[in-house]
């Protein structure tokens, strides 16, 4: 069962070739003899997630299914859960039960989606590396001596390893699309303001996008149709309609416009990894797509324009980790200076303390308009050449990430290599564009992906593509062989 | 712009954090790192641009004014490290 | 030489919304503690802010009510430090684009001189909750139930020279919110705190160094504290010393204020847009509307009460102050049929009464209509003005309306010529050598003399006669 896709689970379950609780007791049964070795749940929920896979059950006994009903589904834990602990990977939170749910989650649960459990990320989806969790350092099942990408590492390595069909994520900086080219699955970042963010525990507000990770952009397409909506809750979450996802995957591709970027493709990128990409858009000019070359002047900037202001805004955003109302607290404070102060620096690790210290710097008092005012002038220069290049092409495509998985611990004491392992995906962000990273091949066994930008709320035209671009090859069917995942 | 332990200092107290002595140099050496990367943008022409906070040009949503919230005092001091009498507790504050 | 007193407020005024600025919390009017802090006054993590529409509209009718330039695409800002009543560990507030921009208040002092105070902008920001030091055996308790209760701050720019200055602009302020209705004006619930920035200077020289008084929530300690703060500045530099850039605190009971050391260690804010907020629209149309549901201002108002009731300028002013003293004065002087009567009335008895004992108009014990009825009755001669006072007395003690003390008490005026008359003739009768006294006196003593008899005939009367048929009784008789 587990080497189905979400849509294939689906109708197997309308079938009713097995059940709900049938098919949720073989995930939680292959989480509890995969994940000791790749480290991809911080909390397995199988008591709740029984529960509901009966309730799912009787309701496609008595044909009230909905969307996702029945299907296992495992949430990044940086979405709050009501009486389910919701770590955001920090030891700040390691004892935090949200009093309250996300509005993804609630959508989902609505659809009757199952919870499986909560995945294990970047403390506080600070990372792309899964490095820097509490919890440890997810492996990535395809080598478990590499690292699965991150921020969303814990989602997208359960996913490779087949040890959940459908799981969400978050994209700040590239965080889901990242974790989906590392561990050979299709992951999507929705337009900024499509999916709500409430109750999703914030990094960088203007930026943080929650969106769905599956097998397929098939896959992707249905989690989205459940996710995706205005939230009274969310001032920033659009007042749009929410497109027929589903229905769009049928749409002919020839004559789509596929723009390429030049600056995806510099010449200090790794050649197997632009060839791998390369291919993957001929592949679509054989669907009919005509490729065009564009460019993007200013997206050299965003990986500084983006450590700025989303430091600046998690500088804000983290404040309220204080040891008063939630989570860690030191013992004994002598004073309030030293609850502050004991409280934070033992709740953080390294890498959140460091960005909130670059972030209180660039907003200070004589940094603000080199740093932080400057950065979002760049974000305009940025989001005005992706309007530019959208006039002439309907999607943009080039690589994921700059290379295959690395090794464990092999970045962790440069950040800013780090960082240049986002140095495509950024610039989406911080224009607030769609865009999907779906497995394209490998490169010396490790999966590599490729990135689909779309314009704003044309999700559903980047699922189309990707879903032509699956039926045509079969990249995305393959599996590690951790985990009998194949 | 480069920084010192002495910044650092000040901005970690503004942040509320605390750094050992000891660990204060390699912090600056990173925090350095990642400064100096940010100064590419030093180099971008950014004359007469406006900043851009939100991706999406579009206005704020307005609520009705209405009472919507119940009281939730029960469940938010369960989760609290330190409550009394219906407060959450901090070391003494003087003013 | 003299100095020079330089002085600008700022103003928190708390708008009477139904619920927070950005959340569905109920706003507090003494509840237990932490019971209406929601998810989001709670700062809990994943939350989000929502503006409140009312709060916004409250922003602007008062940005309109002096005359300044509404942001059409006002910015919600974080301001950033730690505080335990600071749930998130930053204010949203505005800063560099507030809601309401440039605009003036005029005043007009006791003198008659009218003076005018720049407004250099007003925004729309979050309250802060409250720190308890009481009951928490040596901790602070921390009730957030004020935590996101939305203020305008008022800035004023630093147009005045003295202590009479300020508090008439703070009345002023407090004349308009109450009266647009966006703000209860309860100075004892906090619904308007003042901080007082104040300088001195020597004529022509540049501004002094400025500290601010914080946290004034009545006229009276305002006063108070900045003359007490103004002595202190003069003291210091007549004897050589620097003024150093401070927030001072003032206690009302003592009369002393202090530096507040803790919060001396200079802040630095980073103030940045938040991301969690767009910009707030406003639009002509918006403005239009709120324009034509504007309420009465203070200054139409005392146009009108002088206009309307040919009332002083000086009384006008005094009666159109408060949005409640005016309604008060207005309903009285419709029931009592007679504006100045009324208006003598609210500015002198009643005031003097709730004064001495610290009730606000709201909570008089004598009703508009009731002091209505009195002032009718005094009109139509029913009674006399002393009687007046004492039936207004029975009246504030709960013994029921005028018109029913009057009959109860029988208080009525003898008016009847034939009664008074037996009375002044008994009296003449047995107070012969008065009689004559008075008689052999000249104009000027008689004047003086013929009090005696008005004593002796009120006190016959027990005060019900009629003063002026009385008199002209006397003078007829005594001749």
């Amino acid at each position: 069962m587990h080497t189905k896709t979400l849509t294939e689970l689906k109708a197997g379950l309308a079938n009713r070739d097995f059940s709900s609780r049938e098919l949720t007791e073989h995930f939680l049964a292959r989480i509890q003899q995969y994940d000791g070795d790749l480290n991809s749940f911080v909390t397995v929920t199988d008591t709740q997630a029984l529960a509901q896979a009966d309730a799912a059950d009787a309701a496609i006994a008595a044909g009230k299914a909905g969307l996702l009903t029945g299907l296992p589904i495992a949430h990044k834990d940086i979405f709050c859960t009501e009486g389910v602990r919701t770590s955001c990977g920090s030891k700040m939170l390691d004892n935090f039960i949200a009093p309250y749910t996300a509005t993804v989650v609630e959508k989902m649960a609505a659809e009757g989606a199952v919870m499986l459990g909560k995945t294990n990320m970047d403390e506080f989806a600070m990372g792309s590396s899964n490095e820097t969790s509490y919890y440890g350092p997810v492996k990535n099942p395809w080598d478990l001596e590499r690292v699965p990408g991150g921020s969303s590492g814990g989602a997208a390595a359960c996913l490779g390893a087949r040890l959940a069909p459908g799981a969400t994520g978050t994209d700040t900086g590239g965080s889901i699309r990242q974790p989906a080219a590392l561990n050979n699955i299709t992951g999507l970042k929705p337009t900024y303001g499509r999916v709500s963010r409430w109750g999703m525990i914030a990094f960088a507000s203007s930026l943080d996008q929650a969106g769905p990770m599956a097998q397929s952009a098939e896959d992707c397409a249905l989690m989205l149709q459940a996710m995706a909506g205005h939230d009274h809750r969310d001032s920033t979450s659009l007042n749009e309609k929410v497109g027929d996802y589903l229905g769009a995957l049928k749409d002919d591709i020839s004559g789509l416009t596929i723009g390429i970027p030049e600056e995806f493709f510099p010449d200090t990128l790794d050649g197997a990894i632009a060839d791998n990409s390369r291919d993957a858009i001929r592949e679509l000019e054989k669907l009919g797509a005509k490729v065009v070359s564009v460019s993007l002047p200013s997206i050299k900037l965003s990986v500084p324009a983006y450590y700025v202001i989303a430091p600046a805004e998690a500088s804000a955003n983290l404040s309220r980790f204080d040891g008063v109302r939630f989570g860690h607290r030191c013992d004994d404070p002598q004073d309030l200076e030293d609850l502050y102060k004991r409280s934070r620096s033992e709740g953080f690790g390294d890498e959140v303390k460091r960005r909130i210290l670059v972030g209180a710097y660039a907003l200070s008092a004589g940094y603000y308009d080199a740093y932080y005012r400057r950065a979002q002038q760049v974000r305009r220069l940025i989001r005005d050449d992706f309007a530019r290049a959208f006039e002439k092409v309907d999607v943009l495509m080039g690589p994921t990430a700059p290379e295959t998985a690395f090794k464990l611990g092999a970045k962790k004491d440069d950040p800013v290599s780090m960082y240049m392992a986002d140095v495509f995906t950024i610039g989406v962000n911080l224009a607030g564009l769609p865009a999907l990273s779906m497995p394209t091949g490998f490169i010396n066994g490790l999966p590599t992906g490729t990135q689909i930008i779309g314009n704003y709320f044309r999700e559903g035209q980047i699922l189309n593509v990707a879903h032509k671009y699956q039926q045509a090859t079969d990249w995305h069917k393959q599996a590690p062989a951790f985990g009998g995942a194949q | 712009m480069a920084i010192d332990s002495k910044v650092v200092a000040q901005v970690a107290h503004l942040a509320r954090l605390k750094v050992d002595p000891q660990d204060s140099d390699a912090l600056s050496n990173r925090l350095n790192d990642i400064l100096a990367m940010v100064d590419q943008l030093q180099q971008a022409d950014v004359d007469g641009v406006a900043p851009l906070a939100h991706p999406l040009d579009v206005t704020q949503p307005l609520r009705d004014d209405v009472v919507t919230e119940p009281n939730i005092r029960d469940k938010a001091l369960e989760i609290a490290p330190a409550a009394e009498d219906g407060c959450f507790l901090v070391p003494r504050v003087i003013e | 030489m003299s100095w020079e007193v330089v002085i600008g407020l700022e103003v928190h005024v708390q708008l009477n919304t139904a619920s927070k600025l950005f959340s569905g919390s109920k706003l507090s009017t003494g509840a237990e503690p932490n019971t209406q802090a929601s998810l989001v006054d709670l700062g809990l993590p994943g939350t989000l802010p929502v503006v409140n529409r009312e709060a916004v509209r409250k922003a602007a009718l008062f940005g309109l009510a002096i005359n300044a330039d509404i942001c059409r695409h006002s910015v919600f800002e974080r301001k950033n430090y730690f505080y335990p009543d600071l749930p998130k560990g930053y204010q949203t507030t505005q800063l560099a684009e507030p809601i309401v921009g440039a605009g003036v208040v005029e005043i007009q002092l006791e003198s008659g001189e009218k003076k005018n105070v720049r407004i250099h902008h007003a925004h729309l920001e979050e309250d802060a909750g409250k720190s308890l030091h009481e009951d928490f055996h040596g901790m602070t308790g921390i009730d957030l139930n004020r935590a996101g209760t939305p203020l305008i701050e008022v800035v004023s720019e630093p147009d005045m020279a003295n202590a009479e200055e300020a508090v008439t602009f703070a009345r002023k302020l407090h004349a308009i919110v109450t009266s647009i209705g966006i703000c209860d004006g309860d100075m004892s619930q906090g619904n308007m705190r003042f901080d007082v920035n104040i300088s001195v200077r020597k004529p022509g020289e540049p501004l002094g160094t400025r500290t601010e008084t914080k946290n004034l929530n009545s006229f009276r300690f305002m006063e108070k504290a900045i003359a007490l703060e103004v002595e202190r500045q003069i003291d210091v530099l007549e004897d050589g010393g620097e003024i150093v850039q401070e927030t001072r605190l003032y206690n009302g009971d003592t009369h002393t204020a202090r530096s507040m050391r803790s919060k001396e260690d200079a802040n630095d804010y980073r103030y940045f847009p938040c991301p969690d907020l767009l910009p707030v629209a406003i639009t002509d149309a918006d403005i239009e509307e709120l324009k034509a549901a504007m309420p009465e201002l203070p200054d139409s108002r005392k146009a009108r009460f002088i206009n309307d009731y040919q009332l002083s300028e000086y009384d006008a002013d005094l009666l159109s102050g408060s949005i409640a003293t005016a309604a008060f004065f207005e309903a009285a002087a419709k029931a009592g049929g007679d504006a100045k009567l009324a208006a003598n009335w609210v500015m002198g008895e009643l005031a003097a009464k709730l004064n001495a004992e610290e009730k606000d108009i709201a909570g008089s014990p004598v009703s508009a209509e009731q002091l209505g009825q009195l002032i009718a009755r005094l009109k139509d001669g029913t009674i006399s003005s002393k009687i007046a006072k004492q039936v207004f007395e029975a009246c504030w003690a709960g013994e029921g309306n005028p018109d029913d003390i009057i009959e109860a008490k029988g208080l009525k005026q003898m008016s009847d010529t034939g009664e008074l008359e037996k009375i002044v003739d008994d009296i003449i009768a047995n107070n012969a050598a008065q009689v004559d006294d008075y008689r052999n006196s000249d104009d000027a003593k008689k004047k003086k003399k013929i009090g005696f008899f008005v004593g002796q005939a009120m006190k016959a009367t027990q005060g019900k006669a009629n003063p002026q048929q009385l008199n002209k009784l006397l003078q007829e008789k005594l001749q």
